[in-house]
């Protein structure tokens, strides 16, 4: 079903996005470079406890200092907005509790908010929460995931009978038959922590409810404007038309502004309430403590092998820190059900069992972050494969060459359910040879190690499912757009403007879009301009998540670019007195057979909107052209790929240094490979930082967040990142036009895996390895011996 | 911030090349400052701690942390933004290859980054990548993963030394 696409055409070409020449110059406006007249600033009040009873005992003292407008409980909120509660019918069953914009009587996680001042600025708002007037009486937390389930455990939610928020247990095949007959086993209990997005621009409302005309407009610094407009208007109790959202220019999102939080939705209902504007931007602090986390696994894993070294089957545990709260809407059960979908996703093998555990704890909900459980599933399913391998004595690289799945056995619905299509694993494996030069790398790696260097090459075999259909969220029941929509419109000078319900969050899916209007119609890139993010101005669709921009963005604007290039054509073939078989449209210019030109398009839509007496009766182009996509096959769209890291463990100190880093993928086609690059970079950076710097820490004992600065929780930084090597294999998906996959969050889904073989490589000089991320000087240090 | 009861001071101070007089807050700091009483909204607030690098501006020649330093500590000082430095071109060639290079995504952090790799080239116009890894340290990232700025900067050495 792919199209042919033009030799010489926009698609495909490394083109820099044009949006960043105004970003280079800081003509960028995000979120807090907006402002309205006579807004209120807001701060607020957050719970210091991770499970506290609270009773606000005086406000009058903060609501009287001057500059303040108002100091607002969850009571005020209750005429302005709703409350909510995560249900979804795919997880039946699933406990999570009631919520509102603020915390009523009880906070349940430490950075929940309680209580909300309105003043004539940020530093106002924050003088008055100081001076409200709140008894605490802190109560038993339960934070730890494990302990959480011991039955003495204390309640996350008062009234609760356990916190066990959700469980199930999935699978294919003969399990017991398939350990029974193994001629290996090995298993491993891996540990991950919970971490975080940390988009530089932290998330924030601009709300603006006007009364008169009973509608809401909102800045956010949003992933999906379209997804918020949905809630809002449902829990404000607004008509959809009547509430519009607009995400500028976003400074990042990475899966945590994809979610409905309680303080973006208390501005909303706050600034109904005054009836005046009402700004608040999260600063850093509150970014730490209530941006959604994620990936909080206990996993415990084993897998059966054969004589002959094939992957017989997978059996693995898994125990899931939810968070207080199951996030709204989509639910924080999607995280583990996507790492357990993940397990074992490149191979081949004949029996899968998982059991789940979903714990309730107190601590800020978890939720869809980039490469949404992937990372988890694969982390643990490469460390059972290089456990084999070296059980084995054989090279891993060899073990799982033997393994993956290869072309001829797809399409394949492995045990664990997960359809698998389309993949590439023996060609991007050469590729992937080619591109490390094994050879000179392991002789590289003998000369450190004769240096008495302790360095680790790792390998990680990935599986993404990418660009999710409407199968996805559908049956669940749960509000989520998996179409796309595009509105090209014909300028009269000629220019091409496109509307599009894709998001722009700095992964270039403009500049993709651009490019792919450009071929569909015939019109350089230049003479197009597109606009996303704002619910008044582009269709209904999916906006940013699951690496969807192209895969179904880019096929709602072929078929928009398509059926305007018809009209055109239909019209100008009238106005030439031909057929427009015999014409086409190249670079804004209508061509014969020949490629001879016979009419501008400016000139042609000059007269179509000036001069429509000219046109011949009967003749009505529609230049304005709208397609919207779904994909009806393929759930998901499968992408494949391998990576490989080197690394330097320090035995005295136990800090792992990253030294090169290569990938290999295959995204399907690639609109704009060198965006598609850095996408894949900045992925794999983002996947380094989860191994080995990242993590949200609690204090074991009074439940209390630790890492509440970025002095305190450790990003990747220039200098200690490595130069990274990508390559690519090009296996165009068959069931649309341009046949292009999910390319955006493949890095962080195998760089953790990666980087855990190449530590626990270099740690086997040693006899040690570690199980736990992040790898941290202290986990190095323990897995050595050197601390207890 | 401005409210009656909020005590400030008046400064005197050189902005992107033009004298100017104003009234600030005492406690706000400097990258507030710009943003919200100058509109100069090209310098960005990541933290407001010190650590990422997102609120840099130029102060007296020497690239500091916007949110570290106050408004009222500006007073007698030439400061230049990113809008500045911008119009006076002195950064044109790094924003060239910032852009050749897709060197940036979300773009929230290049101000910053810009500003910091222009004082490296000021110092020093062959740096290795090494250097330039050591020299962007204090300049937080979450898109590009640094590969593609480092790539940028070296490119842009390049052409300032051709
Ligand atoms: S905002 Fe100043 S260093 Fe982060
Ligand atoms: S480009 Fe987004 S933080 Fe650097």
């Amino acid at each position: 079903m792919n199209e042919t696409l033009p030799d010489d055409g926009w698609i495909g070409r490394s083109l820099p996005r044009a949006a960043t020449r105004r970003l280079v110059e800081g003509r960028g406006r995000y979120l807090d470079d907006h402002a309205a007249k006579g807004e209120l600033h807001a701060a607020f009040l957050r719970s210091p406890f991770p499970h506290a009873a609270f009773r606000i005992s005086d406000r009058e003292a903060a609501r009287t200092l001057p500059g303040v407008r108002a100091v607002l409980t969850a009571e005020d909120l209750v005429p302005a907005c709703r409350s909510w509660r995560t249900q979804s019918l795919a997880f039946a069953g699933l406990v999570s509790p009631v919520q509102g914009p603020l915390a009523r009587e009880r906070a349940v996680y430490q950075g929940e908010p309680v209580a909300l001042v309105l003043a004539a600025s940020r530093a106002i708002a924050e003088d008055a929460l100081e001076l409200i007037g709140i008894d605490w009486d802190e109560l038993p937390a339960a934070t730890d995931p494990v302990a959480a389930l011991e039955p003495d455990a204390p309640a996350v939610h008062q009234g609760l009978p356990s916190n066990l928020a959700w469980r199930t247990e999935f699978g294919g095949g003969d399990v017991e038959a398939a350990f029974a007959r193994a001629a290996l086993v090995v298993e491993d209990r891996l540990v991950f922590t919970r971490h975080t997005g940390v988009p530089l621009e932290s998330r924030g409302a601009l709300a603006s409810y006007d009364p008169a005309a009973e509608a809401l407009e909102v800045r956010l610094s949003h992933q999906i404007p379209h997804q918020m407009q949905v809630h809002l208007a449902e829990l404000l109790d607004l008509p959809m038309g009547r509430v519009r959202v607009i995400a500028g220019d976003v400074g990042g999102g990475f899966g945590i502004k994809m979610h409905v939080y309680p303080d973006e939705v208390a501005i909303c209902a706050a600034s109904r309430l005054l009836r005046r504007p009402v700004r608040w931007v999260s600063d850093r602090i509150e970014a730490l403590m209530a941006d959604i986390h994620a990936r909080e696994h206990v996993m415990r894993a084993r897998m059966a092998v054969d004589a002959e070294g094939r992957i017989l089957a997978f059996d693995v545990d898994d125990i899931q820190g939810l968070g207080a709260y199951s996030v709204y809407p989509r639910s924080s059960t999607v995280e583990a059900i996507s790492a357990l979908r993940t397990v074992g996703a490149p191979y081949r093998f004949d029996a899968y069992r998982a059991r789940l555990r979903s714990v309730l704890q107190n601590k800020v909900p978890t939720g869809q972050y980039r490469s949404v459980g992937h990372p988890i599933g694969c982390a643990t399913t490469e460390r059972l494969v290089d456990l084999a391998a070296a059980a084995r004595g054989e090279d891993p690289l060899e073990f799982r060459r033997r393994n993956l799945l290869r072309e001829a056995e797809l399409p394949w619905t492995n045990p664990a359910g997960g359809r698998m299509a389309e993949l590439s694993h023996t060609a991007t494996l050469a590729e992937f040879e080619r591109l490390l030069d094994l050879p000179s790398l392991r002789a590289e790696i003998a000369a450190m190690r004769a240096q008495g260097r302790l360095v680790g090459l790792g390998f990680a075999a990935v599986v993404e499912y990418t660009a999710s259909g409407p199968g996805a969220y559908g049956p669940a029941g749960i509000p989520v757009s998996a179409v796309d929509t595009v509105v090209v419109q014909l300028e009269p000078g000629g220019d091409v403007i496109a509307r599009a319900s894709v998001a722009e969050i700095g992964q270039g899916i403009q500049q993709g879009i651009v490019q792919v209007v450009a071929d569909a119609v015939g019109v350089s890139p230049s003479r197009i301009t597109i606009h996303t993010g704002d619910t008044g101005n582009a269709p209904h669709g999916g906006g940013a998540w699951a690496s969807r921009g192209a895969g179904i963005g880019g096929e709602a604007a072929w078929g928009a670019g398509r059926k305007l290039r018809a009209e055109i054509l239909g019209a100008a073939a009238s106005l030439l007195q031909t057929t427009p078989e015999a014409l086409d449209l190249r670079d804004g210019q209508v061509v014969d057979a020949t490629g001879t030109p016979r009419l501008a398009l400016a000139d042609l839509a000059a007269t179509v909107f000036f001069r429509g007496h000219e046109l011949p009766g009967g003749l009505q182009p529609q230049f304005t052209a709208t397609h919207q996509f779904r994909r009806e096959e393929d759930v998901f769209l499968t992408t494949n790929g391998l990576q490989a890291s080197l690394v330097e463990v320090d035995p005295d100190t136990g800090l792992v240094t990253p030294l090169r880093h290569w990938v290999v993928g295959d995204c399907g086609r690639r609109l704009n490979p060198l965006l598609v690059d850095e996408q894949v970079r900045g992925g794999v950076v983002q996947g380094i930082g989860e191994a080995l710097l990242e993590a949200c820490r609690y204090d074991p004992g009074n439940g209390q967040l630790l890492t509440g600065t970025l002095a305190d929780y450790l990003l990747p930084m220039a200098d200690n990142a490595p130069d990274i090597t990508v390559g690519h294999v090009e296996t165009p998906y068959s069931g649309s036009a341009l046949g292009a996959k999910g390319a955006g969050e493949a890095g962080t889904c195998g760089a953790p895996a990666a980087v855990l073989c190449a530590v626990n490589d270099a740690l086997a000089a040693r006899g040690a390895a570690v199980t736990e991320m992040p790898i941290t000087p202290a986990v190095v240090l323990r897995a050595l011996g050197t601390l207890p | 911030m401005d409210h009656p009861d909020e005590p400030t001071a008046e400064i005197a101070l050189t902005l992107n090349g033009e004298p100017i007089r104003a009234r600030v807050p005492l406690r706000q700091n400097l990258v507030d400052w710009l943003r919200h009483g100058q509109g100069l909204t090209g310098s960005h607030v990541g933290c407001e701690h010190g650590v990422c690098g997102a609120c840099h501006v130029q102060v007296d020649g020497r690239v500091v942390r916007g949110c570290l330093m106050l408004a009222v500590q500006a007073d007698g000082a030439r400061v230049e933004t990113i809008e500045g430095a911008t119009e006076t071109g002195r950064i044109r060639a790094l924003q060239d290859a910032f852009f050749n290079r897709a060197a940036l995504q979300c773009g929230f952090c290049t101000p910053g980054m810009l500003l910091q790799a222009a004082e490296l080239l000021a110092t020093n116009p062959a740096p290795t990548r090494t250097e330039i890894r050591e020299a962007l340290s204090g300049n937080y990232c979450r898109c590009t993963g640094y590969h593609a700025i480092v790539d940028a900067v070296e490119a842009a050495a390049a052409v300032l030394r051709a």
